[in-house]
């Protein structure tokens, strides 16, 4: 028996970073956009997707994939409080999603009568960060009572995001949370960031959020007119 | 268990490898793993060596992690430092507008594999 060497040099993200690219190409062309929603457990995914929907659905055509991990109940809950559909995803206790995953979800969900779709990725700040799903944006909620510093602590996320959602802020007088430096946190790692400080219980801000989703749809929109 | 999810995708890309040249074992696999890449390396050895005996061609594999030292660059006195020691703010000059030269990287190096020595080898 002899031993022989292949040489490989091959990056693992890189198989997910195709599939993603692929998956995010599809759905641009067929009109639905698909963002991507991360924060930490509890920061408020569930309860800002339920306002927000609310906000929309009259205007698009909506659709929601639940991949928090210890929330069962997310899609039934989304479900009964917006009446859009949406799916369970079952990670199998995995801490992220990635392109395949997300792929499926939408399988699972229909597209074909879509405009938006939003995908509630497991809660936890490292792993999602670290693998595109294929969305065209991503939403990070940061709420209140997690201290202003996370931006430092996690930076990546940071960096990824489009959109950058301050949560709870109408607990904002119970804690030590300063809003002016958690922007320029956010700013020093992604300068082109979107931030709004918002309160998906009270509904505070929530309205520039939807505004927000429109126009990044139309934009799509108007880009595939444009290539095509 | 995110290391779980990368060693199945490893194991996947190497099985595929083996496959596409006829090699019935692949004896060793070489990674090298970045210091802030978000892998433990001991709980991806331990998943490898849990995955391992699931699969066709590297039942028998052994795992060589090479860990590489994360350094970061600052863009205002253009030096570099150790990111393990420091993370995002320069210990020459003070500034915080650095960024990661390396230490970020998975990758699969590559892999020894046995072949027969038989007359048409
Ligand atoms: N005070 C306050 N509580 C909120 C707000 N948004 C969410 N919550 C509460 O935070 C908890 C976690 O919210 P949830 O949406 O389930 O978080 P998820 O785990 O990120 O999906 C719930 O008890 C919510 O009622 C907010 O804007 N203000
Ligand atoms: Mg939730
Ligand atoms: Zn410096």
């Amino acid at each position: 028996m002899q031993v022989k060497t292949i040489l490989l040099n091959k990056n693992v993200l890189e198989g997910n970073d195709r599939e993603a690219d692929i998956l995010r190409g599809e759905l641009r062309e067929r009109g639905v956009l698909l963002v991507n929603v991360m924060s930490s457990p509890g920061a408020g995914k569930t309860t800002t997707l339920v306002n927000l929907i609310n906000r929309l659905k009259g205007e698009l055509r909506i659709g929601v994939m639940e991949a928090d991990i210890d929330s069962d109940v997310d899609a039934v809950t989304v479900a009964r409080r917006t009446g859009v559909k949406s799916v369970q995803l079952h990670t199998g206790g995995m801490c992220h999603l990635d392109a395949g995953m997300t792929r499926q979800g939408l399988e699972e969900l229909g597209i074909e009568d879509l405009d938006l779709v939003f995908l509630e990725n497991v809660g936890n700040l490292v792993c999602p960060a670290e693998y595109d799903t294929g969305a065209h944006l991503d939403m990070m909620i940061l709420s209140v009572p997690e201290g202003d510093d996370k931006p430092l602590k996690y930076p990546l996320v940071f960096q990824k995001c489009s959109l950058v959602l301050i949560n709870k802020i109408d607990a904002i007088d119970y804690f030590d949370f300063d809003l002016q430096a958690v922007r320029g946190y956010i700013a020093d790692r992604n300068p082109k960031a979107v931030v709004l400080a918002v309160s998906a219980k009270t509904g505070e801000n929530m309205d520039s959020v939807a505004d927000y989703f429109k126009t990044k749809r139309g934009e799509m929109l108007c880009q595939n007119k444009t290539t095509k | 268990m995110h290391e779980l999810g990368i060693v199945v995708n490893v194991i996947d890309e190497v099985e595929k490898v083996a496959e596409d040249n006829k090699v019935d074992k692949v004896l060793r696999l070489t990674m090298e793993i970045g210091e802030v890449s978000a892998i433990v390396p001991d709980l991806f050895s331990d998943c490898f060596e849990w995955a391992k005996k699931r699969t066709k061609h590297l039942t028998d594999c052994e795992l060589e992690l090479i860990v590489l030292e994360a350094v970061t660059y600052c863009q205002d006195c253009k030096g570099t430092y150790r990111t393990t020691k420091y993370g995002k703010t320069c210990p020459h000059c003070g500034s915080g507008n650095t960024y990661l030269l390396t230490g970020n990287e998975v990758t699969i190096k590559g892999i020894s594999v046995a072949e027969p020595t038989s007359d048409n080898a």
